[in-house]
């Protein structure tokens, strides 16, 4: 024990750090902190959902526009699809490539349903006079809803190139670490649209 | 085909723009025609362009944060003589679109392209050293991060040649920043330069928290990290919390702006109020972000230059964190005056002096390291010392508009500009040249010059109590900021030692211009052979100066605080090991490329170019998704190279 | 090239931190002298150093109090500061060295203590005086308040008075040792109504009614300005506050009624309209109810917003 050691009584002997951490933790803790990131800016738009939600302009509110049976639909189709990737992160872990495959084409499905759903919504919205530029409310539900739907389709995006990787590369580390940091984003995603739905749909359709 | 963009975007007809912007252009054709001249573009490219060493990315942080001062100071020095001119009658040489452009161009450029540079180019430098590890987490993701804060410093300095810049201050708060009161580019510049700036800073601050809590040497616990680390933790912590909201922010007024949403705006039920919580729930703890490092900065610089450890460590690390958390709970206090209610205002004035304690504390632990040590007058330890004593001041003031009736009576006045430039340049400003000073050697191999280096502080601190005692002053006799033509001739005097104030200022960094220019002159005569010209106490002083590519050819074995103090007392540093061969990230030129079509984007984003900017966008995904493609990215250094490195190093220390 | 800037000196001093000699040229020195003094005779009382009403002179006292409080402190911090920095230069022989002393608990205590005491000390006069200098409080006093109403406009301020039925622009003519009730919006975009020597600054926002109380002791003019930026013509969006005797403002009252013209729509819509150094006016009679209207003319207000273009704000004003 130097001086310097002995100046601060009262240190514990402290476990040993055994040095830096393996690549896999490395890019996976790093990708899971750049997601928290990405949940901090959608909480600003939350914040100003909640700010905003009752200035409605004299225009429609959300209790006239939200059809909660479609928003249950796409719901489920982004939560199954959220158990689908993790089922095929499972198998690609365990080598598995024909069911990674597979699993990723049933995410890949599920998600695009979500999507087509909700663009669905929007379309009929605009169409019916309630855009974004109608009203605040409008501007915060369609910047806020629109946002996860942006995310969720550069993630549609990101699955496509990931299984060209797999099927070019195979299953790498390198590849897997990706495959993880896609996961990480997917299951993300569905946090996000929890609290959409919650906050959005269910509590604005009262 | 070209959106909004004319030929009436260039100030043709406004010879201060239109001269500054053709001076500028020499300028760099100049410098340009000069590399080209002497064959250096090859080495540029492989050597610092495409680089991604945190080293040379660190450099060059900083390299951007200082050229990016003489700009924001030459906006300084065109307002304090505008305001010494413009009384009375006169309306002085900047008319008010002008004087309103300067002075929201100049809060911008300091605080997001000179204060925040320096401090992340600090930290990108000295952090993985000091953790004892070859780089970041992310290498190639540092190169992006730098070269898309350099974009978002190209789109600003754009905005004088081409279009204008936002006149609405450099919080540019709606609806004042809307469509329907800004109608032209000006805040469009603002919101997309720094729009993918932030970007970078968030990418940043991503890479360097996973370095600090996932990459450090074997060893080395939390409470073995130096402190600057810990404040780089800190800050870093900060950005990943505070920019995402900003960038939220700024989204929302894009919309209003290119969309027609209504977030902000007057009707349809915008909310103003709500830009400006969101703003300040950034811009807080953005204050932090920058003045946490500046700390850092001084705890090192205090412990070497006096020979003693850092007095109180653990509640300089507790200090730090508390910081941390407490900067998210004091936001109103940036608008005590728009009504909230003394119950809201109190809670958040008694938060705002909490804050001061652990700030308070670190004073005091400062103090305590110079305290029967051994000091030596440095350059770095002048800065340090002259931080301490403005800080104190600048940190009394802001512990005074933290109670709401007195903030009712001096915010918006020259007494907030005071204040904020008062820990701005005591703190920040003043911890980046100690930090500059004190790290210089390490990063290029050879010291600055002392005796300019101590003339360029005494013009600093000196110049800064002449520019802003005055301002003080004149804030308490109700002087609001911003002012393009001053109503009150009895205001002259004060402003015209202002003024002087700046000028000696502008002597100060001819003073740093000249240091650099004599120290390159005189290197071989200043040459660091040992990688230790301060006898300091943290593991970056155990390489050579400047560090190999790979930083440290064994990682340390760290048991202690100050590590490399202890290797130095048990003779470890000079002990010669074996070496293998070391694998390090290839350069590569995806942070230019990205960086290149950011700006792009920009500036179609600017002058809605929109298929354009969605082509630059487009290709930005390609190019991401080519560089995803590509594999062998490492390179690989010999152990026999490794040998002959050490060895020159070895040689000089033993 | 230019010459070290001590290279040559006329004056050697001793500064306070190096054995060494610290050169300094005479003219720096002389110079410095010069901005104190002037500084320090420039130094008027004006603003808030001047407080002409009861909210200004406590919101300056509480100034000084809490400024001579956290002087106690921090004087004494800086003296330190550099007395240890002087004291234990390497160079001073007869200073202790305790290379290895980095960690006293003592010291800490009283490291965290004396800041965390005057925090707590100033935390409770924080709590006390916003609640006593609340500027939505009414203030104590036997005559009945003054109600003025007041607008920001581009570049000036449109004063309301909806209990005299009149109105004002750049000028705010009150009664001395009488309280003012304002409310106040904005019909453009944030400013801030500020008068120094009478106290409090508060925000203007459109579709929002923030709340002053103020009142000045004695009769005087008192500058007033908009302290929240708002565009080009912000540096001349000043008024000046006339406080009279009593007698005298009714006075003015019926003058007002009895020449200039009405502040009718047509006419509130020419004040929206752009324009700086506006010279004081005044208006015979205006709506009681225009500042309501003023607030609500916005998409909150069912009617309008049913009409599909809600309140539009005012003219666009073209860059430059």
């Amino acid at each position: 024990m130097t001086a310097i050691d002995a100046a601060q009584p009262g240190l514990a002997p402290e476990q040993e750090y055994a040095g830096p951490s393996s690549t896999r933790t490395v890019v996976g803790y790093g990708f899971w902190i750049f997601l928290l990131s990405d949940i901090i800016m959608f909480s600003g738009l939350f914040a100003a959902y909640a700010v905003l939600w009752a200035n409605t302009a004299g225009g429609p509110t959300g209790g006239e526009l939200f059809d909660l049976r479609s928003v249950f639909i796409e719901t489920a189709c982004l939560l199954v699809s959220s158990y689908t990737c993790g089922l095929g992160a499972l198998f690609a872990e365990r080598q598995h490539r024909e069911r990674f495959y597979i699993f990723s084409v049933l995410t890949f499905i599920l998600g695009g349903a979500f999507l087509f759903i909700e663009i669905t919504e929007f379309a009929n919205m605009i169409g019916k006079g309630a855009g974004p530029s109608r009203s605040a409310f409008l501007s915060a539900f369609f910047t806020l809803v629109g946002m996860h739907g942006a995310h969720v389709t550069s993630g549609l995006l990101w699955q496509v190139y990931m299984v060209a990787q797999v099927a070019a590369k195979g299953l790498r580390p390198h590849v897997l670490r990706r495959l993880l940091c896609f996961s990480l984003f997917w299951h993300a995603l569905d946090i996000i649209w929890v609290g959409v739905f919650t906050m959005v749909y269910l509590m604005g359709a009262r | 085909m070209l959106g909004r963009l004319t030929w009436d975007a260039i100030p043709f007809n406004e010879p201060i723009p239109l001269v500054t912007s053709a001076v500028l252009g020499i300028i760099i054709l100049a410098v340009f025609g000069l590399i080209t001249l002497k064959g250096w573009w090859r080495y540029l490219w492989d050597e610092w362009l495409t680089s991604v060493d945190h080293k040379r990315i660190g450099a060059m942080y900083v390299l951007l944060g200082l050229i990016m001062l003489l700009r924001g100071f030459s906006d300084a020095i065109m307002m304090r003589s505008q305001q010494a001119i413009a009384i009375g009658a006169s309306q002085g040489y900047l008319p008010p679109d002008h004087y309103d452009q300067i002075f929201s161009a100049h809060g911008t450029i300091m605080i997001f392209f000179v204060a925040m540079p320096l401090v992340v180019g600090m930290m990108n430098f000295v952090v993985p050293l000091q953790l004892g590890v070859r780089d970041v987490a992310f290498p190639v993701l540092n190169s992006v991060s730098f070269w898309l804060t350099a974009s978002g410093a190209l789109l600003i300095n754009a905005s004088l040649v081409i279009g204008n810049f936002a006149r609405t201050g450099w919080m540019n708060y709606p609806p004042l920043s809307e469509l329907a009161f800004s109608p032209d580019v000006g805040v469009d510049y603002y919101l997309w330069s720094l729009q993918i700036s932030g970007v970078g800073t968030l990418l940043a601050g991503i890479n360097m928290v996973t370095t600090i809590l996932k990459l450090r040497a074997p060893g080395m616990t939390y409470f073995r990290m130096p402190v600057f680390c810990w404040t780089a933790l800190a800050s870093n912590m900060l950005i990943i919390a505070a920019f995402p909201v900003l960038t939220a922010t700024f989204l929302m007024l894009l919309l209003d702006r290119n969309l027609g949403m209504h977030f902000f705006t007057n009707d349809a039920g915008g909310s103003a109020m709500m830009y400006v919580n969101l703003f300040w729930i950034w811009g807080h703890p953005e204050v932090y972000i920058l003045v946490l490092p500046a700390f850092g900065v001084f705890s090192e610089v205090v412990a070497t230059f006096s020979g003693k450890a850092l007095f109180g460590y653990r509640s300089m690390v507790l200090a730090t964190l508390a910081i941390c958390v407490l900067s998210f709970t004091v936001w109103l206090h940036h608008f005590f005056t728009m009504g909230a209610g003394a119950d809201v205002n109190a809670f958040f004035g008694i938060m705002s002096m909490i804050i001061a304690v652990p700030t308070g504390v670190k004073i005091f632990n400062w103090l305590f390291t110079m305290f029967h040590g051994r000091v030596v007058f440095e350059p770095p330890m002048l800065w340090s010392i002259g931080f301490m004593v403005t800080f104190v001041i600048g940190g009394m003031t802001g512990v005074l508009l933290a109670v709401p009736p007195v903030d009712f009576v001096v915010h918006n006045t020259v007494f907030l500009v005071a204040h904020f430039h008062n820990v701005i340049i005591g703190g920040v400003l003043f911890g980046m040249m100690a930090g500059y000073n004190y790290w210089f050697p390490k990063v290029f191999g050879f010291t600055l010059d002392a005796r300019w280096g101590k003339a360029s502080f005494w013009c600093w601190f000196l110049g800064f109590y002449l520019a802003f005692v005055p301002l003080y002053l004149l804030g308490l006799m109700g002087m609001p900021r911003r002012l393009q033509h001053i109503p009150d001739p009895t205001w002259e005097p004060l402003l015209w030692v202002a003024e002087l104030g700046s000028v000696v200022i502008f002597i100060g960094i001819l003073c740093q211009a000249a240091q650099l220019y004599v120290s390159i002159r005189t290197r071989v005569s200043r040459r660091d052979r040992t990688g230790d010209p301060w006898n300091a106490r943290t593991l970056e002083w155990s390489t050579a100066s400047p560090p190999p590519p790979y930083n440290f050819a064994v990682m340390p074995n760290v048991e202690t605080i100050d590590a490399f103090w202890e290797m130095k007392e048990t003779g470890q540093h000079a002990a010669r090991q074996t070496y293998e061969p070391i694998e390090v990230p290839r350069n590569t030129p995806m942070g230019l490329i990205t960086a290149f079509f950011a700006v792009i984007i920009g500036f179609c984003g600017i002058w809605h170019i929109w298929w354009l900017a969605v082509l630059g966008l487009l290709a930005v995904v390609v190019t991401a998704a080519i560089f995803g493609w590509s594999e062998h990215r490492e390179s690989e250094i010999s152990a026999a190279e490794i040998s002959r490195i050490e060895d020159a190093r070895l040689r000089a220390v033993g | 090239m230019q010459k070290m800037p001590y290279a040559s000196s006329r004056i050697l001093c001793r500064g306070p931190r190096g054995a060494r000699l610290r050169p300094w040229p005479e003219g720096a020195l002389r110079c410095l002298a010069a901005c104190a003094a002037v500084s320090v005779a420039s130094c008027r009382q004006a603003g808030v150093m001047d407080p002409q009403g009861p909210i200004a002179a406590a919101e300056w006292l509480l100034m000084i109090n809490a400024t001579e409080i956290m002087l106690v402190v921090v004087v004494p911090v800086i003296l330190m500061t550099l007395w240890v920095a002087w004291w234990y230069r390497a160079s001073n022989p007869r200073a202790g060295r305790s290379l290895e002393w980095s960690y006293q608990g003592g010291v800490e205590f009283v490291t965290w203590s004396i800041p965390a005491l005057v925090v707590i000390l100033l935390g409770g006069v924080a709590w006390i005086g916003s609640h006593q200098l609340d500027p939505r409080a009414p203030l104590p006093s036997d005559k009945k308040p003054v109600r003025v109403d007041v607008v920001s406009l581009d570049w000036k301020w449109l004063f309301i008075y909806p209990d005299q039925r009149i109105a004002a622009v750049n000028q705010l003519i009150i009664p001395a040792a009488t309280p003012v009730t304002f409310r106040l919006t904005s019909g453009t975009v944030m400013n801030a109504f500020f008068v120094p020597q009478l106290g409090s600054q508060i925000y203007t926002m459109t579709g929002m009614t923030t709340r002053l109380n103020l009142l000045a002791d004695k009769p005087g003019d008192y500058t007033g300005f908009s302290s929240n930026f708002s565009g080009d013509g912000f540096s001349d969006m000043r008024f000046v506050v006339s406080a009279v005797p009593a007698g005298d403002f009714d006075d003015w009252v019926a003058k007002v009624r009895g020449s200039g013209s009405p502040l009718d729509d047509p006419g509130y819509g020419e004040l929206t309209r752009p324009s700086s150094a506006v010279p004081p006016t005044t208006y015979r009679s205006v709506d009681p109810a225009l500042f309501e209207r003023i607030v609500d003319q916005t998409a909150q207000n069912p009617e309008k917003a049913r009409a599909g273009n809600a309140w539009c704000p005012p003219t666009t004003r073209v860059g430059g």
